[in-house]
């Protein structure tokens, strides 16, 4: 259920107007089955965990006394433009993600006596994000979950450092937060673009399609993208045959002439090319990527920010249980699960099942369970989910897909690792230049 | 064995009779029925022909298959259609439903025979069934997915396993109430009694391990680990589990590790791996426990395991992604 002012909603409920011109929702408590005639529920439970806690319960649902931890999300509520009307932004992307999470925990909860609550804190482009964490800090809020980019988010754990709250980056894919700008307490949910690059080169040079063109954007993020794929060639045996920018002129959307346009200007774009398997792509802001497919002037495959990409998530995924996750979704949500919407779930997953492993939700001890060598989150990808203890990025297999099914799963088979093969995407121990305290 | 007959049954049992011998050995009189996830159809497979000699096409996404007690009719869960559909065993026609409620995974019949526990996936429910009037008596909220169910051998508990939450629900058979949770390895696939209703095992997909759990204690009593040589830890997903008559020995299914585990139930020692064909999933014995029989997902096969000898000895095509298998005489 949600209570928010926000007209997005469709349950009542009171705004919470705070300071910093930022508005706070209470999300929380798990959408109950709806009560049927023939039910006949048990009215004492009983719980029992492998640690040996026993807590007494009185009912079925979520008991008066249910210990309550609530968690925040400081959220980018304005999202850029995307090329394909497919991918058009929702505004609850990655905070519908979240709220399954919280129904999923407090489904569990039921059984451990815990209860789980989301707060909502939608930021605005002008919104100071730390304005926004303090008022969290204020409801005695330490865990908070965060899509904001990477400027913002190093503010934030600067912040949060010196009251202790642990920030989940459910977003941004910055390899430099997992490096030189490492933060002790920041856990990475999202992948790098050293994983998600290392992912699409490994299953590339499997394919034998090792000579690539490299055409990337002309943003910062694109250009980030850009040194990702590079150095993945070069770790997986690739080679960019030649590299080809493309400068963002602002006016390449399909919405008018623009059909015409990019009919006539990809396969220009792309003319002259020394001999090459795929054409791989680093477009993060949606400027170009989208119209290469097809338009080519060779005719060759398309992969990385269009075509096929590499993703922690992708509605038509399947395999492992993705069925259910992708049902569940779509009945709350109403539409299909996205990546962001993905990693926002796994990382309230993993704070439930810390607070279930540990039988506390006291926040310092949920992060102590969820730093231990044993902790894993099954989140349908076939494996499980852990973290990283020298940079805190959660190692996950990466899906390929193309945006119709899932093409292939990455760690590749063939590219081993002594210890485990999700430690073949991205920046592993050795290379690791995060110098946490 | 107190098991009735089917017609067929009886012809078999007549044709030995009449000393055709080279076709009545003991395992030769029985017909496996192995649901197609992918396929929508049950193929039935003659143990004696050793081939599949017909498939019969049901519902979709047909997972948990069960024979009901009397051996007459297969229960088998026909998860996106949300119901559970009766085929005759002699007819092979569907005769009826069960009002299984939203996507029956897979389900449990109560050692009397009735009624059957069902775990619904997307539900976070355990639907309880009457059989023979064919109506919901009753539905306990459970964790997050519910997928193993299991009945003690005295009928006195039904556990169910949550996948999400992690959990195994222990549920009274009177009052039909949740009286335990036990907290056990990610993502908990299958419950499992021991014939003497002393443990129960619950394997964990993503965990890699079995929980064996004292049911009275409601405790963890021991993790049982896998180690496959050349093989990483992440490659080993137990999901099947069944225990030999005598309760000495337990086979538990590795998934991708494409292996069965064979595991001394006494000492929780593994002793043996059997390389079966790819993603093997469910299990069923033979009712003489001559043979195991495995469903592998992804080799669209069963394989047969000689239980004495403790080798496989023959692989059987049926149809695609085969999830569960049930075992009934002729």
């Amino acid at each position: 259920m949600i209570s928010c002012g926000n007209s997005i909603f469709a349950d009542g409920g009171g705004p919470q107007p705070l300071n910093g011109g930022t508005e706070f929702c209470i999300l929380s408590l798990m959408e109950r089955p709806t009560p049927r005639p023939y039910s006949r529920f048990g009215r004492r439970i009983l719980i029992t965990a492998t640690a040996g806690a026993m807590l007494a319960g009185t009912g079925y649902s979520v008991r008066a006394d249910a210990a309550v931890l609530r968690i925040g999300y400081i959220r980018a509520a304005e999202q850029s433009q995307t090329i394909s009307l497919l991918d058009k932004p929702t505004r609850d992307d990655g905070l519908a993600g979240a709220l399954l999470a919280i129904d999923d925990n407090n489904t569990t909860g039921r059984f451990t006596g815990q209860q789980f609550e989301l707060v909502d804190s939608p930021l605005r482009a002008e919104d100071d994000p730390v304005l926004a964490l303090t008022a969290l800090s204020q409801q005695n809020i330490s865990l908070a979950l965060t899509d904001i980019p990477a400027d913002g988010l190093l503010r934030l754990a600067a912040a949060g450092g010196a009251k202790g709250i642990t920030l989940f980056n459910v977003k941004a894919p910055d390899d430099a937060l997992r490096q030189q700008d490492c933060r002790a307490n920041v856990i990475h949910v999202a992948p790098s673009r050293a994983m998600l690059a290392d992912a699409l080169a490994q299953y590339l040079v499997w394919k034998k399609w090792s000579r690539w063109v490299l055409v990337y954007g002309s943003h910062p993020n694109d250009l980030l993208l850009a040194d990702a794929y590079r150095r993945s060639a070069k770790r997986f045996g690739a080679r960019i045959v030649k590299e080809q920018q493309f400068k963002d002129s602002s006016g390449a959307r399909q919405t008018d002439s623009g059909l015409v346009e990019t009919q006539q200007q990809m396969p220009v774009f792309t003319q002259g090319l020394p001999d090459y398997d795929v054409l791989v792509t680093a477009d993060e802001s949606e400027v170009f990527a989208d119209y290469l497919p097809f338009r080519t002037w060779d005719a060759r495959p398309v992969a990385g920010s269009a075509g096929l990409r590499p993703v922690s998530w992708d509605p038509s995924s399947e395999s492992w249980g993705g069925t259910q996750l992708q049902d569940r979704f779509e009945r709350k949500a109403h539409r299909l699960m996205t990546p962001l919407d993905t990693q926002a779930w796994t990382a309230v997953r993993m704070i439930g099942e810390a607070a279930s492993r540990s039988t506390s939700i006291d926040p310092a001890r949920i992060m102590q369970t969820m730093r231990s060598a044993d902790f894993g989150i099954a989140a349908y990808k076939g494996k499980k989910l852990s973290l990283r203890d020298w940079d805190w990025q959660l190692r996950q297999p990466i899906l390929l897909a193309d945006g119709r099914t899932v093409v292939s799963v990455s760690p590749q088979p063939g590219f081993l690792h002594q210890f485990t093969e999700l430690d073949t995407l991205g920046f592993d121990r050795p290379e690791t230049q995060c110098k946490l305290p | 064995m107190q098991i009735a007959l089917t017609r067929r049954g009886w012809t078999a049992a007549l044709l030995c009779g009449l000393a055709i011998a080279s076709i009545c050995g003991p395992a030769d009189a029985y017909m496996a029925y192995v649901s197609n996830e992918r396929d929508n159809t049950i193929s039935v497979v003659d143990l004696a022909q050793m081939e599949t000699v017909k498939t019969v096409p049901v519902g979709q996404r047909p997972r948990g298959i069960t024979l009901t007690k009397d051996g007459k009719d297969i229960l088998v869960c026909a998860s996106d259609d949300d119901t559970i559909q009766i085929v005759d065993t002699t007819s092979l026609q569907i005769v009826g439903t069960l009002p299984s409620g939203p996507d029956p995974e897979t389900f449990a019949l109560h050692v009397s025979g009735n009624p059957l526990y069902v775990s619904n996936e997307d539900d976070n429910m355990v639907t309880i069934i009457d059989v023979p009037t064919r109506k919901v008596i009753a539905e306990v909220p459970t964790g997050v997915e519910p997928e193993g169910m299991a009945v003690s051998p005295d009928g006195a508990i039904i556990v169910n396993t949550s996948e999400t939450t992690n959990m195994a629900h222990f549920i009274d058979y009177q009052s039909r109430k949740m009286v335990a949770s036990v907290l056990v390895g990610a993502r908990p696939r299958i419950a499992m009694f021991k014939h003497d209703g002393s443990e129960v095992w619950v394997s964990s997909e993503l965990g890699g391990t079995v929980s064996v759990v004292d049911p009275v204690k409601h405790v963890v009593i021991h993790t049982i680990s896998f180690d496959v040589q050349g093989l990483r830890a992440d490659a080993i997903q137990p999901v099947g589990i069944q225990f030999t008559a005598d309760d000495a020995m337990a086979f538990v299914a590795l998934g991708p590790a494409n292996r069965v585990a064979v595991i001394d139930a006494k000492t929780y020692t593994v002793r043996k791996y059997l390389l079966v064909g790819q993603r093997v999933w469910q299990m069923a014995f033979t009712p003489d426990q001559k043979y195991l029989l495995t469903t592998n997902g992804l080799s669209n096969d069963i394989s047969l395991i000689d239980v004495a000898d403790l080798k496989v000895v023959k692989s059987i095509q049926v149809g695609r992604l085969p999830w569960g298998v049930a075992v009934s005489p002729k």
